[in-house]
C-alpha cells in the first residue's frame, strides 16, 4: 500500500512533467530534449537554494524560472539563429549538465531542510498520528501528506494550463505549431511565440524537476537522463487512453493521467521482476512502438489486401 | 492607396537558379479598388503579392499603403493593414482550432496576444450572421475544430477571417485554384459580396480568365517581372475572355521568341 501512494505521488509529479512535454510535443510539434537538461535544473537550483536556507516556495519558483530561461535560450537559438530545434535542445542540454554542476558544487546534493512537501507531511501526521490503516493496511500518515500535495500541485498546474492555452496568448502558440504562416499573417511574431512557448515548457519540466528532487530529497546531475522520453511516453500514452480529442482541456487532461499510468505500470513491471537498470530501454522502446506501431499496422493491412485481392 | 515604387527582387542572385522575379514594378492602385492580377507562370505576380506582405526584404524599391512607407516593416508589423487569403485552402485556418477560435485569433489582429481569455466578449452573434451569408450550415459549427470542415469552408471562413477587421488592403493569391469548381463558385461570389462592402484595396492574382474578364475594375498583366498591360475604367469593362485568351497566347509566344533570340545570340558569339 505504502509503495502504491510513492508510485501515484511520483505519478503526479511526472504529471507536470508531461504538461511540459505536451506544450513542447503536441502544441509545437517540436520534441524539445532540453528537458533533459532543465529537469535537473529546476532540482539543482532548488537543492542549492534550500541548502542556502531559502524557503521551499521560494526555491521550487526560482527552479522553475531557470527552466524558463533554459527553454527561451532553445527558441533563441531556433529561431533567430535558424540552428536546427532539435539541435538547439541539444546545445542547451548538454550545457546544462555544467551549468546544474556548478549550482550544486557537486554531482549530489541531499536535501535536508525542510520542502514544500513538509508541512502537509507534517499536517497528515497531526491529524492522523505516525501510522493510519487503509483499507485495512497500515500507511505512514507522512506519505498520505505526500499524495495530497503533489496531488494539489499538479491539480492546480493542470488546470492553469488549460486556462493558459485557452487565452489569447495560449491561443496564439497553439495557433503557431498548428499553422505558422497563418499567425504570421494575422500579425502575430510566430518566433516570439515559439521562445515564449519552449519557456513555459522548460518551466513546467523545471518544477517537476524540483518536486522531484523534494520528494526523493536528494538533487542529482545524472537525473535528467532520458526525462524527454518518460514524458513523450506520457503524452503518447495519454492520447491513447483518451483518443482523437476535440477539446485542448481533454488532450491536457489525457497527459497527465498518462504519467500517473505509466508509473503504475513501471512500478508493476518492477514489481514483476523488471530489472531496474532496464527501465530506460523499455521506455525508449515502448514510445518507439507507440510512434511507429500505428503507421507498421497499417502497412501490414494494406499489404495483406493487395495479396487477398491478387 | 497602396503604392509600389520601382520594386525589384532577384531570387538566388549570382546563381544558376537565378530569378529576375520582379524587374522594376511601379503602381498605384485607388483606396477601394479591386485589381486582378494575371500572368503566365513565373511571370511574377505572386511575388508582387509576396512583395506587398512582407515575405521578403526589396533589392530596391518602396511600398507604402496611405503614405506610409511599410517597405522595412516585418511581415507580421503589417498585418494589422493587410488581409490576406492563400491558394491553398488550409493555409489560412489553424486546424485544431475551433471556427471560433480562428475567428477570434483574427479579430485581433495585428494586437498583442495578452493572457485574456480568446472567447471572452467573443462576438458570436455576429460571427453566426456573416457564417450564415456563406450559405453551407457553418453558423451551426463554431465550436468545431476547423480542420474538420472541407477546403471550400475553410477558404470561406479565411476570407472571413481576412476582412474580419477591415483591414486597408487586402490580397488574394489565386485563392480558388485548388478548389472544385462549385466550391470555387461559392467562393468567388463571397469574394465579390465581401469585397463591395469593404474599403480594402484589393488585389486578387488569378489564373481564371473568366474571373478576369469578370470581376474587377482594374486589370493588369504581369510578364517577365514587369507589367505588360495595366487596363481600368470602360476598357475593362469591355474586355472579353477571349480577348485575355489572346493575348496570354501573345505573352507565350513572346516568352518562345525571346528564348530562341537568346540561343541564336549565343550560338553566334560561341
Amino acid at each position: 500500500m505504502s509503495l502504491l501512494i510513492a508510485t501515484l505521488a511520483i505519478g503526479l509529479v511526472f504529471a507536470v512533467l508531461a504538461l511540459g512535454i505536451y506544450m513542447s510535443f503536441r502544441v509545437y510539434q517540436m520534441p524539445d530534449i532540453t528537458a533533459d537538461g532543465s529537469f535537473p535544473l529546476g532540482a539543482a537550483i532548488t537543492a542549492r537554494l534550500l541548502r542556502d536556507g531559502a524557503d521551499p516556495v521560494t526555491a521550487t519558483l526560482a527552479g522553475m524560472a531557470g527552466g524558463a530561461l533554459a527553454g527561451a535560450i532553445t527558441g533563441t537559438i531556433h529561431v533567430r539563429f535558424k540552428v536546427n530545434a532539435l539541435l538547439s535542445g541539444i546545445l542547451v542540454m548538454t550545457a546544462l549538465y555544467s551549468v546544474n554542476l556548478r549550482i550544486m558544487g557537486a554531482s549530489n546534493v541531499p536535501i535536508n531542510a525542510r520542502t514544500l512537501f513538509t508541512p502537509f507531511e507534517e499536517a497528515a501526521r497531526a491529524s492522523f498520528g505516525p501510522e493510519t490503516s487503509i483499507l485495512g493496511r497500515s500507511v505512514p500518515s507522512g506519505d498520505l501528506g505526500l499524495l495530497a500535495a503533489s496531488a494539489l500541485i499538479a491539480g492546480i498546474a493542470t488546470i492553469l494550463m488549460v486556462l493558459f492555452l485557452k487565452t489569447e496568448l495560449g491561443a496564439a502558440m497553439r495557433a503557431t505549431g498548428d499553422n505558422a504562416r497563418m499567425l504570421r499573417a494575422l500579425g502575430t511574431s510566430t518566433d516570439r511565440m515559439t521562445v515564449l512557448g519552449l519557456a513555459v515548457s522548460n518551466a513546467l519540466v523545471a518544477l517537476s524537476g524540483s518536486l522531484f528532487a523534494q520528494m526523493q530529497a536528494f538533487a542529482d546531475a545524472q537525473m535528467g537522463i532520458g526525462v524527454i522520453v518518460l514524458g513523450l511516453a506520457s503524452v503518447i500514452l495519454g492520447q491513447s487512453l483518451i483518443g482523437p480529442v476535440r477539446s485542448v482541456a481533454l488532450a491536457v487532461i489525457g497527459a497527465v493521467m498518462g504519467a500517473i499510468l505509466f508509473r503504475l505500470l513501471v512500478a508493476i513491471a518492477i514489481r514483476l521482476g523488471l530489472d531496474a537498470n532496464d527501465l530506460k530501454l523499455v521506455t525508449a522502446l515502448v514510445v518507439l512502438a507507440a510512434i511507429v506501431g500505428p503507421g507498421l499496422i497499417k502497412e501490414i493491412g494494406r499489404k495483406r489486401g493487395t495479396h487477398a485481392s491478387t | 492607396m497602396l503604392q509600389l515604387n520601382a520594386v525589384r527582387k532577384t531570387f538566388n542572385p549570382g546563381t544558376a537558379n537565378e530569378v529576375r522575379a520582379l524587374a522594376g514594378v511601379t503602381l498605384a492602385l485607388a483606396p477601394g479598388s479591386f485589381t486582378v492580377v494575371i500572368g503566365t507562370n513565373g511571370s511574377g505576380k505572386s511575388t508582387l503579392q509576396a512583395a506587398i506582405s512582407g515575405a521578403f526584404e526589396l533589392d530596391a524599391g518602396s511600398i507604402s499603403i496611405d503614405n506610409t512607407d511599410i517597405t522595412r516593416w516585418p511581415e507580421h508589423r503589417r498585418a494589422h493593414l493587410i488581409g490576406r487569403v492563400f491558394q491553398d485552402p488550409f493555409a489560412g485556418t489553424a486546424p485544431s482550432l475551433t471556427v471560433a477560435e480562428n475567428l477570434a485569433l483574427a479579430s485581433k489582429r495585428g494586437k498583442w496576444r495578452t493572457l485574456a481569455p480568446l472567447l471572452r466578449g467573443a462576438r458570436r452573434g455576429e460571427w453566426k450572421n456573416l457564417l450564415a451569408q456563406i450559405g453551407l450550415g457553418l453558423e451551426d459549427r463554431l465550436d468545431d475544430p476547423i480542420g474538420l470542415l472541407s477546403g471550400g469552408q475553410r477558404q470561406s471562413i479565411t476570407l472571413l477571417m481576412a476582412t474580419l477587421t477591415g483591414p486597408k488592403v487586402l490580397l488574394l493569391d489565386e485563392h480558388t485554384a485548388a478548389l472544385d469548381p462549385r466550391s470555387a463558385e461559392l467562393v468567388i461570389s463571397l469574394t465579390t459580396r465581401l469585397v463591395a462592402s469593404s474599403s480594402a484595396t484589393t488585389v486578387m492574382v488569378t489564373h481564371s480568365m473568366q474571373q478576369a474578364a469578370t470581376l474587377g475594375d482594374r486589370l493588369i498583366a504581369m510578364h517577365r517581372g514587369q507589367v505588360y498591360l495595366d487596363v481600368s475604367g470602360a476598357e475593362k469593362q469591355r474586355l472579353t475572355e477571349t480577348e485575355l485568351l489572346a493575348l496570354f497566347s501573345q505573352m507565350r509566344r513572346d516568352d518562345r521568341f525571346d528564348d530562341d533570340a537568346c540561343r541564336l545570340v549565343s550560338a553566334q558569339y560561341r
